[in-house]
């Protein structure tokens, strides 16, 4: 089976992305295409909520490639990422050599047979469907010696096992990285990555991407919700809702039968768009009766 | 071969003084500049100044200040003694104005005039030093002498924050840690043979993120710099620091004060943050800061160092409000507060009265003039919550 190839545009990139149910903005196509076309890794820093982790799924499955995720967290270590050995196997080699009388260190322990491959190694071998598409999810929960360590590995797309020797990928990865900016990445990871900050979408992108991603919701509906996260988003609340919460609170009102806004509906409801207690108690009441009057006029 | 002549002497000479400035020289690297200094062309001053760079500098910090100190040095060749060799009045880099020497230079080359040694540098005041006169908007600051900068050094190190090290995820080899490393275990295997010896390994410990806001309105001004090279000192001591300083906005200088000769980063600080000695609206300061920057640099269980005198132009208004949203966004949240002349303190303005319920720990100084005094204040045992608490109600 021969791999689909990459787009060849930037107006092909989008093309690529809209046909996997995901609206890029014009920034984020040519961030995409070019790291794409350069063999680079695409750095998506952006609030929760708008859509990184997506690009990489969506990109996996028009491509048709292998989607290799490595979700990142306090204290993940090469163990958990890239490789461990299996010590049971190895304890039962050295039995095994032991009891066959040839002493303990006949027993060659450290060889392929003996290595769990974890995420980054196998996002470096050879996959029927092409190079994977390697999704560094959240990267900014890890800690720094982290962070250090995967400076080999994008930089030049191989990891040294130190008893096993170099593996280096025959084919580089398509290697997305997302970061909540939960806390600053260092310069010399950015540096060998192309950078896009994920912003909230326009009211006329944020209705597309609705349509696509919440296809049941009437066209009316759709555009005042739109319009009344726009507006929150305006508010200088603690979160702004992101376009998860915009197609969470359109799902709902749908299974809520709602047609339109109404004040009523949108109080009792605010908790799937606003998660801080802060932020509802400011906007429930007159500042969402509000909206609502708003969000009509402007859906028309 | 190595230099003859005045060379030597002259050489030395500017060893000292460096070394005086503080670079880590000693008679070996002199001895090396003497050896070197023959293989290449004396009369071009270029080729002389970065031998010597590439001999005497080992920092990137240093870089600027043997700058200075070369030009200086070879360009008045009285205060050397002797007279110099290479004294060629050409300016250096064309684009650098004359500039003041940064207090530690003058002093290290002044030394050599009156021949004083190290030991007899006066101490300058380090209180009175902080000038009035110099700030519109922008602040210069004085620079700090190497006294100072020694004792600042040797004051960090006692520095204790109240706040333990945390358990990390990680961990290293440890003879009786809880958890069994099976990596080292087998490695260890195939040297000794027969018997596996079991390696152990234990969780390791690490401070938590800082993260700094620090009051640089008027009432606080006559602390500004102290607190900064305090800021500065600690910024370089340890990883995982944040400073924002506030008046009536809020400013983040982390990558200003990152820069490791302190002279330098207060220059830079002064001219990036707009609202010196101004008024102050602490409760719009922790908004703008809870909205723009707590999810940036309160993960990872951030204890936040609030440093102000809780007075307040807004009158406390919506103080309470974003203090309780910050306290609850960090591990631990500790006030600094530099006003305070007696024990018997009882809190009367409104933004010290808002602030305190929301605080887990209230750190008093009665008499914050050095360094010494708030290093002295942040390292005292803990007072508990509640004891505070009482006095606020």
């Amino acid at each position: 089976m021969t791999a689909i190839p990459l787009p060849a545009s930037i107006d092909a990139t989008t093309e690529l992305l809209r046909r996997g149910g995901y609206v890029p903005d014009r920034a984020l196509s040519t961030a995409l295409y070019l790291a794409l076309a350069m063999g680079r890794p695409l750095f998506l820093e952006g609030e929760a909520g708008v859509g990184k982790t997506e690009i990489a799924k969506v990109l996996a499955a028009t491509l048709q490639r292998d989607l290799i995720r490595l979700q990142c967290y306090e204290g993940l270590d090469v163990a958990a990422a890239v490789y461990e050995w299996n010590y049971p196997r190895q304890i039962m080699a050295i039995r095994l050599a032991e009891a066959a009388g040839q002493g303990a260190a006949a027993a060659d322990i450290y060889t392929a047979q003996y290595l769990i491959k974890r995420p980054l190694l196998q996002a470096l071998e050879s996959h029927a469907s092409g190079p994977p598409v390697l999704l560094i999810d959240e990267l900014d929960r890890t800690d720094e010696p982290f962070e250090a360590f995967l400076l080999e590995v994008l930089s030049d797309f191989q990891v040294t096992i130190p008893e096993l020797g170099t593996v280096k990928a025959a084919a580089p990865p398509i290697v997305v990285i997302t970061s909540n900016r939960t806390r600053e990445i260092h310069d010399a990871l950015k540096r060998r990555c192309l950078y896009h900050w994920v912003d909230y979408p326009g009211a006329e992108r944020e209705r597309a991407i609705l349509a696509a991603k919440a296809p049941g919701v009437g066209a009316r509906l759709g555009a005042q919700v739109v319009h009344f996260v726009q507006m929150l988003r305006g508010l200088e609340l603690f979160k702004p809702p992101g376009i998860a919460e915009t197609i969470d609170w359109a799902m709902a009102l749908k299974a809520l039968d709602a047609r339109e806004l109404d004040p009523g509906t949108v109080d009792a409801t605010l908790g799937v768009v606003l998660k801080y207690q802060d932020d509802i108690a400011r906007v429930r009441g007159a500042v969402a009766a509000e909206g609502v009057v708003k969000a009509k006029q402007a859906a028309g | 071969m190595s230099a003859t002549g005045a060379l030597p002497v002259n050489l030395m000479h500017f060893a000292r003084i460096l070394r005086r400035a503080g670079l880590p020289i000693g008679p070996g690297k002199v001895v090396a500049a003497l050896n070197a200094l023959p293989l290449i062309d004396l009369a071009c001053r270029d080729d002389v100044y970065w031998a010597l760079h590439a001999l005497f500098v080992e920092k990137h910090a240093h870089s600027e200040l043997f700058r200075l100190a070369f030009d200086n040095f070879w360009r008045a060749p009285d205060a050397a003694g002797a007279g110099g060799v290479i004294d060629q009045r050409k300016k250096r880099h064309g684009e650098h104005e004359p500039r003041a020497l940064p207090r530690r230079l003058a002093e290290a080359m002044a030394g050599l005039e009156t021949g004083m040694t190290a030991e007899h540098v006066p101490e300058p005041e380090a209180v009175a030093s902080w000038s009035a006169t110099e700030r519109l908007r922008r602040q210069d600051f004085e620079t700090m002498t190497a006294a100072e900068m020694a004792e600042a050094k040797r004051l960090m190190a006692g520095l204790r924050l109240p706040i333990p090290r945390v358990v990390t995820r990680r961990s290293a080899p440890a003879a009786a840690g809880p958890r069994i490393d099976m990596r080292a275990t087998l490695r260890a295997s195939l040297a000794t043979g027969d018997v596996l010896q079991l390696k152990r390994r234990a969780r390791t410990r690490r401070h938590p993120p800082l993260v700094v806001l620090c009051d640089i309105s008027g009432s606080m001004a006559a602390y500004a710099r102290m607190l900064l090279h305090f800021l500065h000192a600690i910024t370089n001591d340890r990883d995982r620091v944040h400073v924002f300083l506030f008046g009536t906005r809020l400013t983040n200088v982390t990558r200003e004060l990152a820069h490791r000769d302190p002279d330098v980063a207060l220059a830079r600080v002064g001219r990036t943050v707009q609202d010196w000695s101004g008024g102050t609206r602490i409760g719009a300061a922790l908004g703008q800061f809870n909205r723009l920057w707590s999810r940036r640099v309160l993960g990872q269980g951030a204890v936040v160092l609030l440093i102000t005198d809780g007075l307040d132009r807004d009158g406390g208004e919506g103080l309470g409000h974003e203090a309780q949203r910050l306290q609850r966004s960090c591990r631990r949240l500790i006030w600094l507060n530099p006003l305070l002349r007696y024990a018997g303190f009882v809190p009367k303005s409104a933004g010290i009265r808002a602030l305190l319920p929301h605080v887990d720990e209230f750190r008093p100084v009665h008499n914050l003039d050095s360094l010494a005094a708030l290093i002295a204040a942040l390292s005292e045992v803990t007072a508990a919550r509640r004891e505070f608490a009482a006095v606020a109600a």
